[in-house]
């Protein structure tokens, strides 16, 4: 490991010997409000910075606050780190970190055979392992043989830690989850540089005493596992190849929300954004808040409906509008998507899926809302659809939905998915000065010898961007049927065919404006894994790994749903199997079959995870 | 609201104002007359169309975009304010006004309608009151009767109707009036109000539907029953109406509102009463909402124009622009709006 800041105190010769990992997969758990999201946030943080690839999974409950040590309120985060390219936040667990017997109980099946569990010894007591449903003590009754368990008395260790910092008794106990930090960091030789500076930017000026004592508790943890007995040799993973540049941790949500920021930008605009807080999709409005100074205006809005009205209003009066929500908040949103499809407006749409139906499970992954994005509207109503893929390349999607939405005039639905909102991965800032800029005209005189006709379209179908404080082009727009190139209100049957047809050909010429999709190996073969959205990085994975088995697989990430891009038939029609692995129950497997007439096999999961590469693996080899 | 002064030389007419398009209410409607009025007004205060909005929902009100030679959205049912929201934040500099109906506000655009006088965003909504739902041809509306006899509830509907102005000013609206369709003179005069007041104005128009509620408020439209069944509430004066201004309006003595009347009687004492405000029977006639039994006097709306001048939380001073001379259908003092609340 080359450490780029300074070293730990202790000397190396002095050290545990160091063994090298090509990759490592940790999970912090514990009750809700143990800090475990932040915990692993600032481990991935301290692995990012020391040059590992990095790919985390938030996995938290919906409740605010269950019962505290009970199943409901296990909290967890977990992360893989690399020196080579990951693409998942890994399959089976190498540590696991359980701060209470409910932790440990709904985590353990996770954790790989002769994995590591760090286990904080004195929550594990009486109270604590009823409430896991635990009849005796896992520590004690050697049930957890197949593991190198480490017992570990976190609370006692953490208070010692930071008694002199005059904290009280409850606040002590929240800095628990950084002794624990402490010693993971520890373990897999990351530097502790990360953790300390952000602990000294957040608490160090308000809150002087909670800064010193969790610093304090970070660096008896990290100590704790140089000093004593309890660990055997320490990790160490190497620096991956990542392309030259400055990068810096991003998640899907805010990916979506600078990408938002960027294509205003590319296009001179203002940005519009409105939504209603929903889980997983929150954080991007809270992102975009912020960003004020960046030409971003956002509007909390009552309610889903009135964002999505508020979007289209702000698009006719001629800004970069957008707004983002979850599936129950699509549903709501149908209509009024309806009517940006009937005006022709420009608005960017974003689902960060979530498991249904109806409320579902908040927040836990899913990608079913394929077929209500495609499909899920009162009459021929056709809307562009984009997926992305990674957290990363919700980036990419947010700025490709803008110019579909501007050159074609049309609402473009991106769908993302809880897992890639949340997740974290190592992204490389783009130059925005490089990019090709988004072109807007919005015209000034009017488009015909009679006068300004607003549904006069251009060669790929699109009418004009007339917005009003434009002298001598009044016009009225609305959702009414509207006739060919005046766009008055007609009921002529000939017209209305006319116009539905029109309609669905302008979408349908839709031609990308990015990658159509990611492909992994040659494109021909045995058998094809075709996904879309988020599954990307465990189906490529799973695609590498047959390969190095000999098999002749290669894998198609889907990006552009609707229109299916060209080329695409062709391709499927190129191996002898496809299968499609979906996080539902085969909506993307089912257009695919309505569109190329093709009869395709499926890998279907929806328990609200993320597929593994190993259930993608067993998926495929049980056809073969 | 910042009105743009007209960009061509000379300010534009009422007639420059109308689209190309066929007006297709009924004949007798009293849309015609809120059409009429509002194009007087555009004209009269130098607006200019290219940067004028009209933004509706559904319903025949809803129309009105398209007889206007501005730019115009015919949105979704209910939703008017929410896309007239997203343009006037996307872009303050234009003039948008809202038009709705009693349905479209007020049932399935209720929740938009609350929030939109709260956010008291520098638009104008028009809410054309005509009790019914004209366009679907004839269902009761949240405004209807309590005990109407329509299609959908042939033995009588079973609420009561819900009141536009208290359900504004229940949601903070700045700006809350009520003008008839037949009294054209004060329906101008209100709009013109309205276009003046920086902040959301909401007019709600009592609109006559000749096919499927006519008569609805006939005995304010009818010039021969008008005086005696009309207040109209002018800042600064006595709530007095009736041919020769000599009925007063009392609130009903007893209770809660014993004290308040003394402080409100501002006019002089006619004919032996003292001038104060009826508490309307709300469940049942002749039972107030205390309960307790109130003589029944025949109906008093409260047609009034202006600013609620007692919202400190706005900035406003108490009284709002004291400046200017009480007038006909002027500023409603703070008190007197709080009570019309009640009825």
């Amino acid at each position: 490991m080359d450490s780029t800041k300074s070293p730990p105190a202790v000397e190396r010769s002095s050290r545990k010997p160091l063994v090298n990992l090509a990759s490592v997969t940790i999970r912090f758990a514990g009750d809700s409000g143990d800090g475990m999201q932040l915990a692993g946030t600032q481990f991935a943080d301290a692995a990012a910075l020391a040059g590992n690839d990095v790919s985390t999974l938030p996995d938290y409950p919906a409740e605010i606050r269950a019962p505290a040590g009970t199943i409901a309120g296990v909290s967890g985060f977990q992360i893989q780190f690399s020196s080579e390219d990951i693409f998942t936040p890994g399959d089976d667990v190498d540590t696991l970190v359980a701060m209470n017997p409910a932790a440990l109980k709904t985590n353990l099946k996770f954790v790989k055979k002769g994995g590591i569990i760090i286990a904080n010894a004195d929550s594990f007591d009486a109270t604590e392992l009823k409430k896991a449903g635990y009849e005796k003590n896992p520590l004690e009754d050697g049930s957890l043989g197949g593991y190198r368990l480490i017992r570990v008395p976190i609370n006692t260790l953490n208070a010692e830690a930071v008694k002199e910092s005059g904290l009280s008794s409850k606040q002590v106990d929240r800095c628990k989850n950084f002794f624990a930090l402490g010693v993971v960091c520890w373990l897999y030789d990351r530097p502790l540089e990360p953790p300390l500076d952000y602990i000294q930017a957040k608490f160090a000026r308000k809150l002087p005493a909670v800064a010193l004592a969790n610093s304090m508790t970070l660096k008896a943890g990290y100590n704790y596992g140089e000093t004593t007995e309890i660990f055997n040799e320490q990790y160490s993973v190497g620096r991956a190849k990542l392309p030259r540049g400055t990068y810096r941790k991003i998640t899907g949500n805010e990916a979506v929300a600078l990408g938002m920021v960027t294509a205003a930008r590319l296009a001179d605009k203002h940005l519009f954004y409105a939504s209603y807080p929903i889980t997983p999709a929150s954080d991007i409005l809270h992102t975009l808040a912020e960003l004020k100074n960046h030409r971003v205006v956002t509007f909390q809005a009552e309610d889903e409906i009135c964002a999505m009205g508020a979007a289209v209003g702000a698009a006719y009066g001629g800004a970069f509008a957008s707004t983002g929500t979850s599936g129950p908040g699509m549903a709501l949103k149908t209509e009024a998507i309806g009517l940006a499809v009937m005006t022709e407006l420009p608005v960017v749409i974003v689902n960060v899926q979530r498991g249904g139906p109806s409320t579902g499970l908040p927040t836990k992954t899913e990608q079913a809302d394929l077929f209500q994005a495609v499909l899920g509207r009162n009459g021929e109503c056709p809307v562009a659809v984009i997926a992305a893929t990674s957290p990363a390349d919700c980036y990419d999607a947010a700025i490709e939905a803008f110019r579909i939405a501007v050159r074609y005039m049309t609402p473009v639905i991106l769908l993302t998915d809880g897992y890639v909102g949340n997740s974290a991965e190592p992204w490389l800032i783009p130059d925005v000065s490089k990019m090709e800029k988004i072109s807007v005209e919005h015209p000034t005189q009017p488009n015909d010898p009679k006068g300004f006709m607003p549904y006069k379209r251009n060669a790929e179908g699109a009418r004009p961007w007339a917005i009003p404080g434009t002298p001598g082009l009044e016009h009225r727009v609305g959702g009414l049927e509207k006739a060919d190139v005046t766009g008055a209100v007609s009921h002529d049957p000939n017209n209305h065919q006319k116009m539905v047809e029109l309609r669905a050909a302008k979408v349908a010429g839709i031609k990308p404006a990015g990658k159509p999709w990611v492909m992994t190996g040659p494109e021909s073969g045995d058998v094809l894994l075709v996904g879309w959205g988020g599954t990307y990085g465990a189906i490529k994975a799973a695609t590498l790994e047959l390969q190095k088995r000999g098999r002749k697989v290669s894998a198609c990430q889907l990006r552009y749903l609707n229109p299916m891009p060209a080329g695409l038939e062709k391709l499927l029609k190129s191996f002898e199997q496809v299968i499609v692995p979906e996080l539902n129950l085969g909506q993307l497997r089912f257009v695919l079959q309505a569109n190329y007439l093709m009869r395709l096999k499926g890998i279907n999961k929806i328990k609200g995870q993320p597929f593994t590469v190993q259930e993608i693996i067993a998926g495929v080899e049980s056809d073969l | 609201m910042s009105i743009a002064p007209s960009q061509v030389g000379a300010a534009l007419k009422p007639t420059d104002f109308a689209s190309d398009q066929e007006v297709k209410w009924c004949p007798g409607c009293g849309d015609y007359s809120v059409l009429a009025q509002t194009k007087r007004i555009l004209s009269k205060l130098g607006y200019d169309k290219s940067n004028t909005v009209f933004v509706s929902g559904i319903g025949c009100s809803s129309r009105f975009p398209y007889y206007m030679a501005t730019y115009g959205f015919h949105s979704i049912h209910g939703r008017a304010p929410t896309v007239a929201t997203g343009l006037k934040l996307a872009r303050p500099d234009l003039n948008v006004f809202i038009v709705t109906g009693d349905g479209d506000a007020l049932s399935i655009g209720g929740n938009h309608f609350i929030h939109l006088m709260r956010r008291n965003i520098d638009l104008k909504i028009i809410l054309f009151n005509n009790r019914i739902y004209g366009l679907t041809k004839g269902q009761y509306s949240p405004t209807s009767e309590h005990g109407k006899k329509t299609k959908s509830s042939p033995m009588g509907t079973v609420e009561p109707p819900i009141r536009p102005i208290s359900v504004a000013l229940g949601a903070e609206a700045s700006f809350a009036a009520r003008a008839l369709d037949a009294d054209v003179k004060h329906l101008e005069y209100v709009l013109e109000r309205a276009c003046k007041h920086v902040g959301t104005a909401f007019v709600e128009v009592y609109q006559n539907c000749v096919i499927f509620n006519d008569g609805a408020y006939a005995y304010a439209a009818d010039k021969g029953t008008r005086a005696d069944s009309v207040v109209y509430l002018e800042h600064g004066k006595p709530l007095v109406f009736g041919k020769n201004l000599d009925k007063g309006i009392r609130l009903n003595g007893g209770g809660e509102h014993q004290g308040r009347e003394d402080r409100r009687s501002a006019a002089p004492r006619r004919a032996g009463r003292r001038a104060g405000v009826f508490a309307e029977p709300l469940a049942s006639p002749g039972v107030s909402r205390t309960g307790r039994h109130l003589p029944r006097r025949g109906r008093a709306e409260i047609f009034a124009a202006g600013a609620r001048a007692d919202c400190a939380s706005r900035g406003d001073a108490g009284g709002g622009r004291s400046s200017e001379a009480p007038d006909r259908a002027g500023h409603v003092g703070g008190r007197l709006t709080r009570t019309s609340a009640c009825l």
